[in-house]
């Protein structure tokens, strides 16, 4: 899908965890989360924490749409 | 009697679906009935000696530490050979087959073999394990053992393998001299020929199959862009309206957020199947950030959040099916003025 979508035309960042996954689909942006059930999210933290790192990531997300890549970037 | 080690994951272990998938690497006490159908297969000329298996979000979450413990597991208990799965078409599942097999195969100096779907991301191993094309659900177990079983006793005799397309693996690109009857000009002519009529041939030299995209251009002012939020983890509004189902999706959905400002446990779930639910239902945000993106929103960091989201979900999903999604829905987005898309996968 993140594949379809470069295609018509619209940068776009995947966020996952299994990120050699998101490299065999040939995503371009690619920002690592935390894990598999809770991508952007951490049940061991209180909901305002998690808000926190949800924000961090989803930041990182837009950070990674408004930088300019060649290749297949991972933004650790 | 040859001695095999089978790595499987912790729902062919017995030990529990989704919400064990967290648990480490193990060897069994007992070996299970997935190990001994394949010690069946093999007459009394070998047979599974240790089973060791390992939760699938434990491996795809942290895959060097749980590669390094399932190595030294199997060093542990010897074996002359190691197979995997089959993992049909588990995505994480396959990423661990295709990753172990390619490990201790490299690392170890024994050989290796997997069985899993075509479509199975860990097909991407094909180049450095043995892979059999197997059925896409479990199914087609029986068949699957009867035809990784009889690859892996030739493997374990250290037998060399004869090329994919008469011993049915998948293409390694690893190529080996042989002689040949005719000439190659023949030959070419011959698969010409066979082609204009329109008859089947293999070629000689598969051209590799790259469908790349390149990047676009970066978002100029993401303050000012409108970004659309789409998943393959199967978050829906409550009660699922559109009946997308838990696996194999046939169809993704189309939610409109306008005021939504947070998705809540009594008004998102997810769909998903292949997954431990029990975080997405909690808090869907954990998987389509809304929340956070209302917050950027309001503050001005972001122009816009799209009025709509894109779902579907990605579990033994066909690739043919999720391209045929995006490529649908893409259109829309372009033609509703979306500048961006984040898309979270599970």
């Amino acid at each position: 899908m993140v594949k379809e979508i470069e295609r018509a035309g619209l940068p776009i960042v995947h966020m996952c965890t299994v990120t050699p996954i998101s490299m065999t689909v040939g995503a371009n942006r690619i920002v690592p989360t935390i894990a598999i059930p809770h991508p952007l999210g951490n049940p061991k933290l209180t909901m305002a924490e998690e808000k926190v790192l949800r924000r961090g990531l989803v930041e990182k997300a837009l950070k990674a749409l408004e930088t300019e890549v060649e290749d297949q970037t991972i933004f650790e | 009697m040859i001695k095999i080690v089978h790595y499987i994951n912790q729902f062919y272990a017995g030990i529990g679906g989704e919400e064990m998938a967290h648990v480490g690497p193990c060897k069994m006490d007992v070996i299970p009935p997935v190990s001994k159908a394949f010690t069946a297969a093999w007459k009394g000329e070998a047979e599974v000696v240790a089973t060791i298996y390992c939760g699938d979000s434990y491996f795809a979450e942290q895959t060097d530490k749980a590669l390094a413990e399932i190595c030294e597991l199997i060093k542990s208990v010897g074996g002359e050979m190691l197979i995997c799965g089959p993992a049909f078409n588990a995505g994480r599942y396959g990423f661990a087959c295709g990753n172990v097999a390619a490990a201790v195969k490299a690392q170890m100096g024994i050989p290796t073999l997997t069985g899993m779907y075509e479509e199975n991301p860990g097909t991407d191993y094909k180049n450095k394990t043995i892979i059999v094309p197997t059925a896409n659900s479990a199914a087609g177990m029986r068949k699957a053992v009867a035809a990784m079983a009889p690859l892996a006793l030739k493997l374990a005799k250290g037998e060399e393998l004869g090329p994919y397309y008469e011993e049915g693996y998948m293409y390694t690109g690893i190529r080996k001299n042989m002689f040949e009857e005719e000439i190659g000009a023949k030959r070419a002519v011959k698969m010409m020929l066979k082609k204009l009529a329109g008859e089947p041939f293999i070629t000689e030299f598969p051209m590799p199959s790259f469908d790349r995209v390149a990047p676009n251009p970066a978002v100029k002012d993401i303050s000012k862009a409108t970004v659309a939020l789409c998943t393959s983890g199967g978050i829906v509004p409550k009660g699922n309206p559109d009946h997308i189902e838990s696996s194999s999706a046939s169809h993704y959905g189309k939610y409109d957020i306008e005021g939504v400002m947070d998705l809540t446990e009594e008004t998102y779930e997810t769909a998903h199947g292949g997954y431990d639910p029990v975080y997405a239902n909690q808090d869907a945000d954990r998987v389509l950030p809304v929340d956070i993106m209302r917050d950027l929103e309001k503050e001005g960091k972001i122009g816009k959040l799209h009025r709509y989201f894109y779902t579907t979900v990605g579990n033994g999903t066909a690739v043919a099916s999720a391209k045929k999604f995006a490529a649908e829905y893409s259109k829309e987005l372009v033609a509703d003025g979306v500048d961006a898309v984040i898309m979270t996968s599970t």
